[in-house]
């Protein structure tokens, strides 16, 4: 098979995950909140997504029970920021170790465990389409409800009046209290929501990827959703194609290795982190303009911006 | 956003806490009892791993991986059941690095005299607390001592190599494409040796097989090796063996692809019931007692296991060994396989027998050699068919 359409067949593949958590961050941080707990979100919700499946033999049960892990372990991020005024960033880090604790500690169980998984369907006619059809329509079915949730989200954000709600919440908070509204709910069900993609997207990678619960599964895909979404100037069809380009980048390693191509193991390794460095150099300033002003009280609390 | 930060650090801390002990699931396991009578008889100077209470495994895995782990954990238990008598204490998750030293430390302190470290990775805290306590047998499992061994060390381990040599033939039977595939974490030894001789065991019954490896630098990542399961599938390779703890995912991809499997560490005939030829699985129980018995006699010191201990087909019961077949299998595949064992228990036979030549047509072992297993678990090489590059 060609190389490019391989990695591209993989960036939809490996990033889908990724997708769904970084459009959750997006929530969370239009309202003002940042989430670092979202690698922990995704962990919660491969676990209760894998173990709900397992479980209930239904993975959609799975799908929900991810999206409740990944919701409730954002609740708590939620509480302690937004209730007790913690600060945000060494907040996400606890929600982070506690989703890593949480799920090493009842994880053990499930480990081996066999599920009946989400398998991929290919879309009839459009899936025999040259390139496209491999693409795009041979997925499971988590994956073909990413594709809606991106520009559903854009919808929602930039042409409801709920998204107005959620953007005033992290541009400026005392204009909504004016308008009768309570800042503090609309943040709440943000990051809640927010939490609950990145669930989904840790169910997606347990039971429609991987099909296999292995304690630290996310392996940093959770970080990469939150460096994402800044570089994706907080726009969540922008942050899709980010998601792809991870997904793709991940993908490049196995795919050159399995054509033999000669180049040391650690080198291609290396190759996602080397992206994201790449587009935050070239992207870094300017975006940080496009930040939900709200947001900038928590980053301008670090040295230099 | 202002008085609170104080609170915010007593939950860090709170959540470190959590997480430590979720991460250390440090689990104990028998009954505390007096230790074994043994030669030492409370002079000064007793032999190394008598007079404990104890005896201490430590794995970097969790127990029940379904794979390398797992097979260590069950061994352990053999152990216990075994000699009832001796408090077993196991570590799930031990890293292989200094904190690996502070867990064996800690058993030993609990009264253990006997130590197996049982990941390759383990072997230089393994030397450390070796080196430190001359009363404690320290065992490893799978690596190589350089050098002289002290007299309280040493390691032991299966000829890994001869059931996956096997498993290749019968991989090399079935493949269609003449593309197999091998997922592997690290170019360890022990790993490349098991790619080498997949690849030669396959060449053996069809010349025109080729091996193609992909690394996830992880023991178990699934997400990194459901990638490499389908870029490996996707050039067109119908049988994939592995070298992973966690072997589920890669299994599963290649029965939904309906490519072949070659398990590793565990029987995985029932994630590919169509799928399945054979593999290699670990029965640990034996040797670990055997280790034991001679330790708790006092002649561990100059005995076999004193020693990097290989035990293989040629010398008595290898603890690999191969897993059930598939439904494919055809009877003048197991016919093959089976000449094949008994040409590898001669005393000239060996999977690697010469001429084995390396990927650049460099002669590693040459025509007639029949090196012996230190001689090929000292050298990391691909050979020719295998494609993949080893770092240099």
């Amino acid at each position: 098979m060609d190389l490019l359409l391989q990695v591209l067949i993989g960036a939809v593949r490996g990033g889908t995950s990724i997708l769904y958590a970084a459009l959750g961050e997006t929530i969370s941080e239009r309202a003002g909140v940042i989430n670092l707990g979202t690698e922990g979100c995704m962990l919660v919700g491969a676990l209760a997504g894998y173990a709900a499946t397992a479980t209930s033999g239904d993975p959609w049960v799975g799908v929900l029970g991810g999206a409740a892990a990944g919701g409730a372990l954002a609740l708590i991020h939620a509480v302690l920021v937004l209730q007790r005024g913690a600060n945000q960033l060494a907040t996400g880090l606890v929600v982070l170790f506690l989703g890593l604790g949480l799920t090493s500690l009842f994880g053990a169980a499930f480990v081996g465990e066999s599920i009946n998984a989400f398998t991929p369907i290919a879309i009839p006619g459009l899936s025999s389409i040259p390139w496209l059809g491999d693409i795009l329509f041979n997925h499971d079915p988590l994956t073909y409800l990413s594709f809606a949730v991106g520009p559903a989200m854009w919808w929602l954000l930039y042409r409801s009046r709920w998204g107005l709600l959620v953007r005033a919440a992290g541009e400026r908070e005392e204009v909504l209290a004016a308008y009768g509204h309570s800042p503090l709910r609309v943040r709440y069900l943000a990051v809640v929501a927010g939490g609950a993609l990145a669930g989904i997207g840790g169910a997606q990678l347990s039971t429609a990827y991987a099909n296999a619960w292995f304690e630290n599964m996310t392996a940093g895909r959770g970080f990469i959703a939150v460096a994402l979404v800044i570089f994706a100037a907080w726009h969540p069809l922008r942050a899709m194609g980010g998601a792809y380009l991870f997904g793709a980048a991940l993908a490049l390693s196995p795919a050159l290795q399995a054509r033999g191509v000669a180049i040391n193991q650690f080198a291609l390794d290396a190759i996602p982190y080397v992206v994201t460095i790449g587009v935050l150099v070239v992207l870094g300033r300017k975006r940080m303009h496009a930040a939900p002003e709200g947001l900038r009280k928590v980053f301008e609390m670090s040295p230099s911006s | 956003m202002r008085s609170t930060r104080r609170r915010t650090g007593a939950v860090l801390v709170a959540a470190l806490a959590m997480m430590t002990a979720a991460c250390s699931s440090n689990s104990t396991t028998g009954e505390t009892t007096a230790g074994t009578s043994a030669t030492g008889s409370g002079s000064g100077t007793s032999a190394p791993g008598t007079g404990g209470k104890a005896i201490g495994f430590i794995f970097v895995g969790p127990k029940d991986d379904v794979g390398y782990n797992q097979a260590a954990y069950d061994g352990s238990q053999e152990v216990a059941a075994a000699y009832p008598d001796l408090k077993i204490l196991t570590a799930e998750n031990v890293p292989e690095d200094d904190n690996a030293a502070r867990v064996m430390e800690d058993m030993i302190s609990k009264g253990a005299k006997i130590i197996f470290a049982t990941s390759y990775g383990h072997l230089d805290p393994a030397a450390k607390v070796a080196a430190a306590h001359p009363d404690v047998v320290v065992v490893q499992q799978g690596n190589l001592i350089k050098g002289t061994v002290p007299a309280n060390f040493g390691t032991y381990f299966g000829t890994v190599y001869e059931p996956v040599y096997l498993a290749g033939i019968a991989a090399g039977k079935a493949t269609r494409t003449n593309k197999l595939g091998y997922v592997y974490a690290f170019p360890i030894t022990q790993t490349t040796e098991n790619i080498d001789a997949f690849q030669l065991g396959a060449a053996s019954v069809n010349p025109d097989v080729q091996t193609f490896t992909v690394a996830t630098s992880d023991w178990c990542n699934p997400g990194k090796q459901a990638a490499a399961a389908d870029s490996l599938l996707s050039e067109g390779v119908d049988v994939i063996s592995q070298h992973q703890d966690c072997t589920k995912t890669i299994i599963e991809k290649a029965e939904a692809k309906g490519a072949f499997t070659v398990g590793y560490h565990a029987d995985g005939s029932g994630l590919a019931p169509k799928g399945w030829l054979t593999g290699s699985e670990w029965n640990w129980g034996p040797l670990y007692i055997d280790i034991v018995k001679t330790a708790l006699a006092g002649t561990f010191t100059g005995s076999k296991f004193n020693d990097n201990y290989r035990v293989g087909l040629k010398t008595g019961d290898n603890p690999f060994v191969q897993s059930t077949y598939g439904p494919s299998v055809t009877e003048e595949t197991k016919a093959l396989i089976e000449a094949a064992k008994v040409r590898i228990s001669q005393p000239d036979g060996s999977p690697f027998k010469g001429p084995v030549v390396d990927q650049d047509g460099k002669v590693i072992f040459p025509e007639g050699m029949t090196p012996d297993y230190v001689a090929i678990e000292s050298q990391t090489f691909f050979v020719q068919g295998v494609v993949g590059k080893l770092p240099t």
